[in-house]
């Protein structure tokens, strides 16, 4: 919690990595056209744990998309480290995602169920440039990446995803970005498949990454109970707009968009009474 | 792997139609081993001969033979006199020998024909008994002599120097022959066709060439719907928005007629067997481009796939490694349909004539086509089309049941 | 105390999976629920919950498979009807089941009037179109929902309020007990919090006489229930008031869950979340011992050798547990690890 008090005070004094200005995405055209993401800025600084908070259908998965490279942006601008992000081609993309990486929702849908976990760990090596460093040095550094997230390299070498547990294939997910240490984690919901009791060392694994290696983490969300417990910053999502940002203390505790609190009166409490007449009967 | 496959081999579906594929597989290749006649020889000098045994006629008149005491006779005669018969000499007994009819019995035949004998007279003249009809009379008589003769056949030969028939041999009515001991015989189980030829030999023969032609048709079909489906569903965009305006031409214009068009127009000289392979192969890839098209579609999005892109990957790579093996069992699936579909089309070409245009091997299609011209169907020749038609049910419901059996396997309502 | 209105004895049942496989998802399952109270089910993915659902309403259709154990809906014994007459008798009029995906189960070519039309008729109840229409519309009213429902299409309605249109045909015939699996998981916070306010209603003006609600949200269950059972590896773990399940847990294993629940609210930041390595036991060869012995952090080599059975304690509580009370408590308050050899009870 000192970190996280720590880390509080400088928010403002830290370097920017990433932000944007009136970023939007609209898939299709003409009277088909959807706005997934409406003009939208922000800054996240490096060493920032930021989660975005939205209800499905708010356009969070469609902006980290976006900010990953994935999917082109429709209009506005998006700088990486102080200068216009650059990904029009092949090799300027490959650069750009040495910077950023990302950690999915669904770890069953994030491994390649044919080839063994090895596979995953090696990409990773290949592209940190150790392709051609000796087979014990490679081992060495795949033995460090597991042990970082509390799983034996010696067990799982060898294995394949199916034989994992979610927690398991999750925490090899940062095992992955461990190895990689890109300035950026991208981290769209990544425990929201995974049972209550895996979700603690998931998150503890997600600060440490960030005390340890000054990532940005930027942390995809429903969950605004989640957001407040793990982020510095807070951005709130609905209909592909930030409806308000701000610290997490300063949000969650005294919201002042209408939506943000709504949001937070109708998340299930344990302290305080829950009031279920203040919910709409029909 | 091994899981699946074993698995595959659990569902009860598959192997069934596995068993019957290979059985009609193992036949194709055994057979032949065994039987060693040329398949298009053509040996019967007449059409659509009988399915039976057949032996050398002069061999069994001069084999020694054996004496039964069983008197052929009467099967002769049950061979001879069909209903049609019995019922002229009971209309002759009735109306011109004025016989009661309570007193003929129909179903004996020795009674009747021992009425027959006793009424019977050649040279009566009655009213409505036209010429015609007398000589009908005629000739059924001497049938019934004919059968009813049990003093046996001699069997003349030609003296070479004085040109004198000399008695040889009499068979006598209890003479048999024991068909081992006669060398020239030869079974035909499934008779001869329109050519002569022996039917099930042929059949054989035609079975693994109609094969052939649906696993070649099947695997080009299976290749180009493969990989216009896999870059079309990857690389969308323009190239998708291509393909796919290929594969609607395609899909809207019915394929067995660009089949038909197609083969029509190389004309009958280029239209061998691989030809009509291939141009089964490149008329029916559009479904499989289709299907393998949103099954790519709906696998680009998955996170591993992404994650593989995030690392850098080439587009040929994320396809091969990320994409393909995804889609096998799938792809697997889809191209023992088309053999199937390869074969029936076969079948189907070749049926309107426009199939292989050659008579130096058999299809499936062209032992139909042959026997329809010949008019099989309606000389009741079954022979000569009915197991052919049995055969390619036969490949059709085995791969379609080894499909439904995969597709049991790798889409289960129920997984755990 | 009330009337009860479910009673489960030492329930036993398995699930075939198709390599034909028996998982023993449910496992000497005993409880009971009194009139107008209402009983969470916690616990997480796999550890039977959704099974237990399907074998307390009788269900027993392939997968799922009966073995041993009672089950008594109101004084019927209803374990010992066939899948059959459980399916034409009692499902619908006395127990009222609500699946995960229930609302995209509606049939999107008929109106929703028609559905409830349907369960009158599947239950013989002789009523005209008339009274049907003017017994759901005051139903409906009477939970909030608009009477212009009725005359919609499935598709016509928003995630949420599909739910509770669903639930509101579910006990349209006032059943005695609503099992709900995860009714509003799948929904927003806004249409969850709505559900959940109807389903209070429900209880309220006794259209249903008690409740069981499955979820793995425990901030949820804390809210809703009178009652939490925290379920592991096909067993109940623990049963208490919703107050002291979270509050003062005592199995280990609910310990662990209470201290993973994350709420938006003050001070929440200060908590260390609780994680419990290890992932849960195979239900196709569970252990021989207790089944978290291999997961908990106080287990002895006694633990994995002898299955604790459920323990009461204080007024009603129940626990699964080698450890008396007392030790659980003396542990928890030092933090270390326990002797507990000597403290069978």
């Amino acid at each position: 919690m000192a970190d996280q008090q720590k880390s509080k005070q400088n928010l403002t004094d830290r370097k920017p990595c990433l932000s944007g200005r009136g970023v939007t995405k609209v898939f299709g055209v003409g009277n088909k056209a959807m706005t997934a993401v409406d003009h939208v800025d922000f800054d996240f600084n490096e060493g920032d744990f930021v989660s975005i908070v939205g209800e499905s259908g708010s356009g969070k998965t469609t902006l980290s998309k976006m900010l990953l490279g994935l999917i082109s942006v429709t209009e506005g601008e998006i700088e990486f480290q102080g200068k216009p992000r650059d990904i029009s081609s092949g090799a300027k993309r490959k650069e750009y995602w040495k910077n950023i990486q990302p950690i999915f929702q669904d770890p069953f849908a994030s491994y390649n169920m044919f080839y063994k976990i090895d596979a995953v760990l090696d990409d990773c090596l290949n592209m940190r440039g150790f392709k051609s460093a000796p087979e014990e040095e490679k081992v060495r550094l795949k033995t460090e990446a597991c042990s970082f997230v509390n799983l034996k390299y010696a067990e799982l070498t060898n294995k394949y995803p199916f034989e994992l547990s979610g927690g398991q294939m999750q925490r090899l997910m940062i095992a992955r970005i461990f190895l990689l240490k890109p300035k950026i984690l991208m981290a769209d919901e990544p425990t929201s498949m995974i049972d209550a009791c895996s979700r603690a060392t998931i998150l503890d694994m997600l600060l440490k990454l960030r005390d340890e290696v000054n990532m940005t983490v930027i942390f995809i969300t429903h969950d605004i109970g989640l957001a407040y417990y793990i982020s510095d910053k807070v951005y709130i999502m609905e209909h592909g707009k930030f409806v308000e940002s701000g610290p997490a203390e300063t949000v969650i505790i005294n919201p002042q968009a209408d939506y943000t609190k709504r949001l937070i009166n109708d998340v299930p409490k344990i302290y305080e009474k829950w009031d279920l007449d203040t919910v709409a009967r029909n | 792997m091994k899981n699946t496959i074993k698995q595959v081999f659990h569902s009860g579906k598959f192997l069934v139609g596995f068993i019957i594929f290979v059985l009609i597989l193992a036949i194709c290749f055994i057979y032949p081993v065994f039987v060693t006649y040329d398949p298009l020889e053509m040996i019967g000098a007449g059409n659509f001969y009988k399915p039976g045994t057949y032996v050398s006629q002069e061999e069994a008149a001069l084999n020694e033979g054996y004496t039964l005491n069983m008197d052929a006779s009467e099967s002769r005669l049950a061979t001879a006199l069909g209903v049609e018969e019995l019922e002229k000499m009971q209309e002759y007994l009735i109306k011109y020998a004025g016989i009661a009819e309570k007193d003929i019995d129909v179903t004996d035949t020795e009674a009747i024909v021992e009425l027959w004998q006793q009424n019977y007279n050649p040279d009566m003249k009655a009213k409505g008994l036209t010429s015609a009809k007398r000589k009908a009379y005629r000739r059924l008589d001497a049938s019934i002599e004919n059968a009813m003769k049990s003093s046996g056949v001699i069997i003349a030969e030609e003296d070479a120097e004085s040109g004198e028939l000399k008695e040889a041999k009499t068979i006598k009515g209890t003479g048999y022959v024991n068909t081992k001991d006669i060398v020239n015989k030869r079974t035909f189980i499934l008779g001869t066709d329109n050519f002569g030829r022996d039917v099930l030999t042929e059949l054989v023969a035609a079975t693994k060439v109609s094969l052939r032609i649906g696993l070649i048709a099947g695997l080009i079909a299976t290749a180009v719907g493969l990989i216009l489906g896999l870059v079309a569903g990857y690389v969308g965009g323009v190239v998708d928005n291509i393909i796919m305006f290929l594969t609607n031409l395609f899909t809207v214009i019915p394929s067995f007629i660009i089949l038909i068009l197609i083969s029509y127009s190389v004309g009958t000289n280029a239209r061998g067997v691989m030809m009509v392979a291939f141009i089964i192969g490149l008329t029916s890839w559009p479904w499989t481009t289709r299907s393998v098209r949103s099954q790519v579609i709906s696998l680009r999005n998955r996170d591993h796939v992404n994650l593989s892109k995030l690392s850098g990957h080439s587009m040929f790579r994320i396809i091969f490694t990320d994409i393909l093996p995804y889609i096998a069992s799938y792809v697997v699936m889809a191209m023992i349909l088309q053999i199937s579909s390869g074969i029936l089309s076969e079948a189907q070409l070749s049926m309107i004539g426009l199939g292989p245009a050659t008579t130096k091997v058999a299809t499936l299609g062209l032992m139909m086509n042959w026997a329809m011209q010949y008019a099989a169907h309606l000389n009741g020749s079954w022979w000569a089309y009915f197991p052919v038609v049995i055969v390619i049910a036969l490949i059709s419901f085995s791969l379609n049941l080894m499909n439904t059996g995969l597709d049991q396997v790798f889409n289960p309502q129920l997984r755990d | 105390m009330g009337k009860v209105m479910l009673e489960v004895n030492h329930l036993k049942t398995k699930y075939v999976t198709r390599f034909h496989e028996d998982v023993y998802a449910v496992d000497d399952v005993s409880l009971k629920i009194e009139e107008g109270k209402s009983l969470g089910i916690a616990g997480e993915s796999g550890c039977g919950k959704s099974t237990l659902a399907l074998s307390l309403i009788g269900y027993y259709f392939a997968p799922l498979h009966y073995m041993s154990g009672d089950i008594i809906v109101d004084g019927v014994k209803i374990s010992a009807m066939k899948p059959d007459e459980v399916r034409k008798k009692i499902l619908g009029n006395e127990v009222a089941y609500i699946p995960q995906a229930a609302m995209n189960a509606l049939n999107p070519t008929m109106k929703i009037i028609r559905f409830i039309e349907d369960v009158m008729k599947a239950h013989n109840i002789k009523m005209t179109k008339k009274e049907v229409y003017d017994m759901a519309r005051e139903r409906f009213a009477d939970l909030g929902l608009p009477e212009d429902v009725l005359n919609k299409h499935a598709v016509e309605l928003s995630g949420g309020m599909k739910q509770r249109t669903v639930i509101a045909i579910s006990t349209i015939l006032s059943p005695k007990v609503l099992i709900a699996d995860e009714p509003s998981s799948a929904l927003d916070v806004t249409s969850q919090k709505m559900v959940i306010r109807m389903m209070r209603e429900l209880m309220e003006k006794g259209y249903i006489k008690s409740m069981i609600f499955i979820t793995h949200e425990l901030p949820l269950l804390y809210n809703v229930t009178d009652d939490i059972m925290v379920m592991y590896a096909g067993q109940i773990v623990e049963r208490g008031t919703a107050k002291e399940m979270v509050f003062d847990p005592i199995h280990p294993y609910s310990k662990g869950l209470m201290g993973s629940i994350i709420v938006p609210e003050s001070g929440v930041r200060d908590h260390k979340l609780t994680a419990i390595p290890g992932t849960p036991p195979n239900l196709k060869n569970p252990p021989k011992g207790c089944r978290f012995a291999d997961r908990c952090k106080y287990a002895t080599p006694t633990c994995s050798a002898l299955a604790p059975d459920m323990k009461e304690f204080d007024n009603g509580r129940t626990y699964r547990c080698l450890m008396s009370v007392r030790k659980i408590r003396e542990v928890y308050e030092n933090g270390g690890s326990a002797e507990v050899e000597t403290e069978f009870d």
